[in-house]
């Protein structure tokens, strides 16, 4: 009996949404016909700035479900200095990322010691076919377009790099 | 006599065997069809603060098609052990129980299938014939989850059954027939304390038999928050675990077929059923009701079985799943104590009055 007036404010509460989604309309949006904005910084795609990788493995190894496959080969670019022993730099062969396998967690991004790998909020890359889940450096170079700019420092921020 | 009945006089046997085929069917299908689409699709999802089905027609209004069409295409699977002729037989008995059920309503003066004599007994008695088909689902599918949710099925329909009889009997007695033409009578026929403008429907002198009536509606449709049987998270959806395809769809038909039948029983039995008051056109009896009742009645039925379903529904969108031994402490020790003073006290005033 104690339970009754709860019992009547429970449907109140379902009749007052019923009410309201048909006067103001529902809190979901049609997806499709219309599309929310995600935040500027949510975690849609991982974009690989070709140029900053030094095929290191870093990511590769750190991936918890080895969704990263790198291949590489060394290469004698010229010396820096006349006179100078040709350097020795790593050539990216190969650089795919699996998203039907990824799970977003972004250690990769983290953990690229040469900023390479960035977030970006682009979520629509779906496919009918799970083998084009596999994005290859040329894709994952084109949502670099996508990466917002970094935020500014906070005020009093240790900023790494040279002094 | 008038004149729709000299119509169907006219039509041969054939034709008015495949007339009433028909009119079973429409009788049937369609408050299914429209329930599953106005509240299961739409009111379940605006009370969620969503949209619902949207893209298949305007406004999702062909989603029931599509959703037809999906499981036709199914596969007809059955579990390697089960007793493969009852597994089919299962959900047509279910559905069967549907269709003998629709029989009894009365849609006009003259637009019924049968008039039975003793109506109401018999829709309470053929409604739990879906029972057997329930448990004979959950034993033959050898599946453990089956088999638990077609027991929880007998045992909540079998305590259920019992306040659902005994909140009809304070109809019975105030109607004083057990025929449900006469029970639309008396209420349209009839005043309270002298006030005849609404005649008298038995939801306002039998309000605790409406109460008790409906809640053992929800519990007999398995509808939450009686779902038990059914119950999706912890039973896998119970004696349906193991249906696909066709065969689900029987069972889902079924489930909102008997819904839509329900209410409408509901709105007969305390609604005043087809019939709008008599004293609003100064018609007295049966015979005396005009002829174009046999087509607005219908109409008129359909909208309070709407009215019915939207309590069922709400109620259903609203509560959580109560658990199996408070179901049965509900049914046998609140509602039959309750429903049998009811009785006792309609009696007293019965013979008062």
């Amino acid at each position: 009996m104690p339970k009754v007036p709860g019992l009547f404010k429970g449907l109140g509460v379902t009749l007052g949404t019923f009410a309201r989604t048909v006067t103001q309309g529902a809190n979901t949006v049609q997806y499709p016909h219309e599309k929310e904005t995600p935040p500027i910084r949510s975690r849609g795609v991982i974009a690989l700035h070709e140029g900053n990788c030094t095929s290191c493995m870093l990511c590769a190894r750190s991936c918890p479900d080895w969704c990263i496959y790198i291949e590489g080969h060394k290469e004698l670019a010229p010396p820096r200095r006349a006179g100078g022993k040709p350097r020795q730099v790593n050539m990216l062969d190969r650089f795919d990322i699996d998203y039907a396998l990824c799970m977003y967690c972004g250690i990769c991004v983290d953990v690229c010691p040469f900023d390479a790998l960035f977030w970006s909020p682009e979520y629509e890359y779906s496919e009918p076919s799970i083998a084009d889940m596999l994005h290859d450096k040329v894709k994952l170079g084109e949502w670099m377009e996508t990466v917002p700019e970094a935020p500014e420092l906070e005020v009093g921020a240790d900023k790494k790099g040279k002094k | 006599m008038n004149t729709a009945s000299l119509i169907i006089a006219e039509v041969p046997y054939w034709g008015q065997s495949l007339l009433r085929v028909l009119g079973g069917l429409v009788a049937v299908l369609l408050p299914a069809g429209t329930i599953v689409y106005l509240f299961l699709f739409k009111m379940m999802s605006f009370m969620q603060s969503r949209l619902g089905p949207m893209e298949a027609g305007p406004y999702g209004s062909m989603q029931l098609f599509a959703e037809v069409g999906k499981w036709l295409q199914k596969e007809d699977i059955y579990p390697a052990r089960a007793d493969k002729f009852i597994f089919k037989l299962a959900p047509l008995i279910v559905l069967a129980s549907t269709f003998l059920l629709v029989v009894v309503v009365p849609f006009g003066p003259d637009a019924w299938f049968t008039n039975f004599e003793a109506g109401i007994f018999y829709a309470l008695a053929v409604s739990s014939v879906s029972v057997l088909g329930i448990l004979i689902a959950g034993w033959s599918s050898a599946n453990k989850y089956s088999l638990l949710g077609g027991l929880r099925a007998a045992g909540q329909l079998i305590a259920y059954e019992l306040p659902m009889v005994l909140a009809v009997i304070g109809v019975v007695i105030q109607a004083g027939t057990m025929n449900l033409q006469g029970i639309v009578l008396a209420q349209n026929s009839g005043s309270m304390f002298g006030f005849d403008g609404l005649g008298n429907p038995y939801v306002l002198t039998q309000f605790v038999g409406f109460v008790i009536f409906m809640i053992s509606v929800q519990a007999e449709l398995t509808q939450a928050p009686f779902d038990m049987p059914v119950a999706e998270s912890e039973l896998v959806s119970g004696y349906m675990t193991e249906y696909s395809g066709f065969r689900f769809l029987i069972f889902f038909i079924g489930e909102f077929a008997t819904a839509g039948v329900f209410a409408m029983i509901a709105s007969v039995l305390f609604l005043g059923g087809w019939a709008v008051p008599f004293s609003w056109f100064g018609w007295t009896t049966m015979d005396s009701v005009d002829n174009w009742m046999n087509f607005a009645g219908p109409l008129i039925l359909f909208t309070k079985m709407m009215v019915i379903m939207f309590l069922v529904m709400w109620v259903r969108f609203s509560y959580p799943r109560l658990r199996e031994d408070q179901l049965q402490r509900f049914a046998w020790k609140v509602l039959i104590p309750i429903s049998l003073v009811n009785i006792m006290l309609t009696a007293i005033l019965k013979v008062a009055f």
